[in-house]
């Protein structure tokens, strides 16, 4: 955690045709041939996708969890992740159509840490932030873990992936704010009882930051780690910003910004300070600098 | 014009510092040259300019820290780095590993903590010091030393007298003050071997949903193209007003036609800033791109082309006449 947390592969910039475009609820699913980025890949990285052209305003890359790779046998390798519509520059990926090319770079980021094998372990993700868990799950059936999804969102339309996900385990559960898909109420509702069934010694979660931080309550409730793959907007993704900073306990005891790009996006929940997240604690390293 | 040569020459310098070409990046947008280490081979470059640092670790600023514009970001870092002793032990060290040519540069709270990091570098393998005194995410704008020129002198001539006589210094200066000539002139009789230009412009962007400043530190530093036009024209003053000092010239550079605009405006290198965000590769696809633009005009050399734009018409028609002249030589020469 003190240390730059060193990849096994470095990332590589490429140029990918759009494969395959598919539209689910409010979220576009891209299919983009990267050989390269597909042959390092983890669950839990990301790709940093450069929007608007080349004559574009918008300097900055949009980051976005991957949601999967086939990586290259017959054909080029392809990478999939997936967008939700937020603002000009995923606006401006919206419009992209098969045979399209985009500026990709990737894979970047801390993957999510594989545990021993049978390992049980429970899945929770909210709206697209499901993505990244689906590979997750993949890796950790195919060692031997009991695995149980719980998905959720505000509405039934931003749910993500519960057909792939049902699909790969049998069944999962269904969360919806409103309830108009499965129970009324947060993912963190049915998530006690699903540690409890599988006697899981592991949760996995994407999703909004406060979904994170109530998942890592309930694991820490449990006695069991969390790790969560955060959404903090980056400039960058490749870690010489320092724009994406959180506020992150190390193993030494000792508090410092960390970067969410290089030493994330997977993080334990019980190291993130969530109720810091936004200030400057008057305990952080380097705080006195000032 | 002349057509097309084959080869320039790209070697520059920086006061006493040979370059091999005059692309760096600019402190603050490579950290301290590690993670582009991963996309191509940092020595390849005229030099890393590493993210200003200061004694103390620091933490920086509240997030968020950055916000999109139209052609930049707003950011708002604070500084956050790691002090100057874990600076030497691990950033320092990787780059002399790494063969890179290293511009250290320093930030303080006051002219004794520039100079402690003048003396704590005098013995460290750095090419060149660059003193950032116009850092806008500071708590206080009063510290903003190249808003003062009489701040700024002081600060300059502190660490000229602190620092390794062999090593050049570079005062950083800020556009935003009415005349960036005076400050540069005061730089300059203070001991500054160079000038940097231009640091961020202050800036701030209104978050519409939550109806407060979008940065957590409230204003922020604005960088990317949206400001080269600010630049080179800071560029172009500067050179008139201290014509001997060399310049290390940015802001809003993404391609070798801007770095152009640049040297012609009378900068002997430039610093690849905002641009390393959208491409980890552009100051790389930059030395390319600005060694076929100044071949495209017929420059035999980037020095040639150094503050070109303040020739006359009849000095530039002079010097392709010239280069003319030499060739039509040499080819009766291989005769």
């Amino acid at each position: 955690m003190t240390e730059l947390a060193t990849p096994q592969y470095k990332p590589v910039q490429e140029t990918g045709e759009i494969f395959d475009l598919t539209r689910f609820g409010e979220y576009l699913q891209f299919t983009v041939v990267a050989p390269g980025i597909a042959e390092a890949y983890r669950p839990g990285q990301f790709v940093a996708v450069a929007v608007g052209g080349a004559d574009t305003s918008m300097l900055l890359r949009r980051s976005f969890a991957l949601y999967g790779v086939k990586p290259g046998g017959d054909y080029a390798g392809t990478i999939q992740f997936v967008i939700a519509a937020k603002g000009k520059g995923t606006r401006w990926l919206f419009d992209r159509r098969p045979g399209d090319s985009l500026d990709l770079v990737g894979p970047l980021g801390v993957p999510f840490p594989v545990p021993r094998n049978g390992t049980p372990a429970v899945l929770v993700g909210g709206g697209y932030g499901t993505a990244p868990l689906l590979p997750m799950a993949e890796l950790l059936i195919a060692a031997d873990s009991e695995v149980e999804m719980i998905i959720g969102a505000a509405t039934a339309d931003r749910l993500f992936g519960q057909l792939p996900a049902k699909r790969l385990l049998g069944k999962i559960t269904v969360t919806t704010d409103d309830g108009s898909a499965g129970q009324r109420g947060w993912v963190t509702d049915p998530l006690p009882s699903a540690i409890e069934r599988l006697g899981a010694e592991i949760v996995y979660a994407c999703g909004p930051m406060g979904m994170l931080r109530a998942v890592g309550e309930v694991a820490k409730a449990h006695a069991i780690p969390a790790q969560v793959a955060v959404e903090e907007s980056m400039a960058c993704g490749i870690g010489v910003c320092m724009t994406c900073v959180l506020p992150v306990r190390g193993s030494d005891g000792v508090s410092r910004f960390v970067r969410s790009c290089v030493e994330g996006p997977v993080f334990d929940a019980g190291r993130i300070r969530w109720a810091d997240v936004g200030s400057v604690p008057a305990d952080l390293f380097g705080a006195d600098g000032n | 014009m002349r057509t097309t040569q084959p080869t320039v020459d790209l070697r520059t310098s920086l006061a006493s510092v040979q370059l091999a070409n005059p692309v760096l990046t600019a402190s603050g947008c490579a950290a301290a040259g590690k993670e582009l280490g991963q996309f191509f081979d940092v020595a390849d470059l005229g030099g890393i300019v590493t993210k200003s640092i200061m004694m103390r670790p620091r933490s920086g600023r509240a997030t968020p820290r950055m916000a999109e514009t139209p052609s930049g970001m707003l950011n708002s870092i604070g500084l956050q780095g790691p002090g100057i002793d874990s600076f030497i032990a691990n950033d320092l060290k990787w780059l002399k590993d790494n063969g890179a040519r290293t511009v250290v540069s320093i930030a303080g709270h006051n002219t004794d903590e520039f100079v402690n990091l003048a003396k704590r570098l005098y013995n460290q393998p750095i090419d060149l010091l660059e003193v950032n005194i116009s850092c806008p995410n500071v708590e206080s704008r009063g510290q903003v030393f190249a808003c003062d020129p009489l701040a700024a002198s002081r600060v300059i001539s502190a660490v000229r007298r602190a620092a390794n006589p062999n090593v050049p210094i570079f005062a950083k200066l800020t556009p935003d003050v009415t005349d960036i000539a005076a400050i540069a002139r005061s730089v300059a009789d203070a001991g500054a071997d160079g000038i940097s230009l231009i640091n961020t412009l202050l800036g701030m962007v209104i978050d519409l949903d939550t109806l407060r400043p979008a940065l957590g530190g409230i204003t922020g530093g604005l960088s990317g193209p949206a400001i080269r036009p600010v630049a080179v024209r800071c560029v172009w003053q500067v050179h008139q007003a201290v014509p001997h000092l060399p310049l290390l010239g940015m802001g809003g550079i993404k391609t070798g036609r801007d770095a152009l605009e640049f040297i012609l405006a009378g900068a002997c290198a430039v610093s690849v800033g905002t641009a390393v965000f959208h491409d980890p590769t552009a100051p790389m696809r930059i030395i390319g791109e600005l060694r076929d633009e100044l071949a495209l005009r017929g420059f035999a050399s980037l020095t040639d082309a150094v503050g070109f734009a303040h020739k006359s018409a009849a000095e530039q028609d002079g010097y392709f006449a010239g280069l003319a002249r030499a060739d039509a030589a040499a080819i009766a020469g291989e005769r």
